[in-house]
């Protein structure tokens, strides 16, 4: 079948599987920055624990997206097949480039502002909300913006586990071995990838300090 | 801070029998008294003792048995070479650090016993680079400690728009612009104004004009004497400048590894005999000669 008449006939099914991968994508990234922003601060002023946290993030990073949706089935509450299991693997995966980038950037401030702050009698919950957050806004969207684009790729994956999403056309056109199909799931998660990066990029620009 | 009674204002600083010492240890170690300010002050102070000394292995005294009053209003100068002490005896005042013997009295009170946060409010501080909040605007830098204490809107932004003047930045839309859209100088003015913002009666300066052009400098030097004179506060500054010192101290003192080896008042401290003193005065006398022989290799 040809991908063009493909695309036009599937055309209702394409955009509501789309808008299912946003969701999935959505929700897991929201779960992401809930976890990973406040894990980032208390990091920076807990020194000790910084290691562990970005090392456990870190090798949550390395485990093969498949497997890791393979692992999760078995597990009770969070695991079995479907969206909660998908969500879980996703936020797993999304924790890491936010981690970094809070804690890069709230690290990362030049030392003369934070010893201005201090030492006019600022709070450290002053410092942290009125300095160090404000100037380490544009870093920390920087990660959100990574993470968002790893797992609208990782979320087609989902669809191994019944999550639903664009993944499903991509393992049906396998199973087919159908370009046409691979594609209808091939190129709208690319270009939601994309819209993402950009828009996200946009706020970026507009928070950055300097 | 001010008080409206007759009584005197007691702005005086007096260190007695003072040693800060740091551990070799990891800097995160540094500060662990788990006093109000706890984890944010341990981190600057960290990294600051970290960048001052050179050998962190094994711990390091910064200043020892350090005794030292400056009286109310005086404009005492600390002057010594880089890892001499004097940023650790201008951090002790405001509680930055804490002693690790002996203490530290701000108009009369141990700094240990003061609040913290409370302290800081009530003494300006001026440091290298201005270490203005780049995300704040000139008016919100200034107005920093105003903000913090409260203050209603109308005052605060009368209180801004006096300081611009004193600083001589009244002109023009200096209020609105942010740091990175100012010159050097411009932002070391700004950094002043914040510092007196609410009107403190001590002020700690640590080589605020270090970083900028030597005219520029000069300028601000002189524009800030005239200003020291005029305000009458309580003024701790620290520089490796002996002109700087010259030009603006009621008194100097000199440190050399981390301890006092001399003072006096700028007429005389030059005629005294202590080696560190004729090492400062020397470097003097070089920079006046190569001025007069026209100062080609300059």
């Amino acid at each position: 079948m040809n991908t063009y008449t493909f695309f036009v006939t599937h055309r209702v099914e394409i955009f509501s599987t789309t808008l299912e991968h946003v969701e999935l994508v959505l929700i897991a990234v929201v779960i992401a920055v809930a976890v990973a922003t406040p894990l980032g601060i208390f990091i920076v002023q807990r020194p000790a624990l910084r290691t562990v946290v970005l090392g456990v993030a870190s090798v949550f990073q390395t485990i093969p997206s498949l497997a890791l949706f393979g692992f999760l089935i078995p597990i009770p509450f969070i695991g079995g097949i479907g969206k909660r299991t998908a969500v879980v693997a996703l936020v797993v995966y999304a924790l890491l480039p936010i981690l970094r980038n809070t804690y890069v950037g709230l690290t990362g401030i030049d030392a003369a502002v934070l010893e201005a702050a201090t030492a006019m009698g600022m709070t450290p919950w002053q410092v942290m909300w009125r300095v160090r957050l404000p100037l380490a806004l544009s870093v920390i969207l920087a990660g959100i913006r990574t993470a968002t684009v790893i797992t609208i790729g990782v979320a087609t994956i989902a669809a191994a586990i019944g999550a639903g999403g664009l993944g499903t056309f991509i393992f049906r056109g396998v199973a087919m071995v159908s370009d046409a199909v691979i594609l209808a799931g091939a190129i709208p998660a690319a270009l939601l990838a994309l819209l993402a990066d950009g828009l996200l990029a946009l706020l970026e620009r507009r928070l950055r300090v300097s | 801070m001010s008080s409206p009674s007759s009584a005197p204002i007691n702005a005086s600083i007096r260190f007695q029998a003072v040693t800060y010492r740091v551990d070799g240890t990891p800097t995160q170690a540094t500060n662990s008294t788990g006093q109000s300010d706890g984890v944010r002050g341990a981190g600057v102070q960290g990294e600051r003792a970290q960048g001052d000394s050179t050998q962190a292995v094994g711990g390091r005294t910064l200043v020892s048995d350090i005794s030292l009053t400056v009286e109310t209003g005086e404009t005492v100068v600390l002057l010594g070479r880089s890892g001499s002490g004097k940023t650790t005896l201008l951090r002790l005042i405001n509680r930055m650090l804490e002693p690790t013997s002996g203490e530290i009295f701000v108009e009369g009170r141990a700094t240990t016993e003061w609040d913290a946060i409370k302290l800081r409010r009530g003494i300006g501080y001026v440091i290298q680079e201005a270490g203005l909040f780049p995300h704040f605007t000139v008016a919100e830098n200034i107005a920093l400690v105003p903000t913090l204490e409260k203050w209603e809107k109308p005052r605060i932004d009368a209180r801004v728009q006096e300081l611009l003047e004193l600083v001589g930045l009244h002109s023009g839309d200096f209020a609105r612009r942010y740091p990175r859209q100012l010159s050097g100088g411009q932002r070391q003015r700004v950094g002043v104004a914040r510092a007196l913002a609410a009107d403190p009666q001590i002020l700690l300066m640590d080589e605020p004009f270090g970083a900028l052009d030597p005219v520029t400098r000069a300028e601000l030097q002189r524009e800030f004497g005239a200003l020291a004179k005029r305000l009458a506060k309580t003024i701790v500054f620290v520089t490796h400048d002996l002109h700087e010192a010259l030009l603006l101290a009621t008194r100097i003192v000199l440190l050399e590894g981390g301890k006092i080896v001399a003072q006096g008042a700028p007429e005389n401290f030059l005629q005294q005999k202590h080696p560190e003193v004729r090492a400062f005065a020397s470097c003097l006398d070089t920079e006046d000669s190569v001025v007069r022989d026209g100062g080609e290799k300059a």
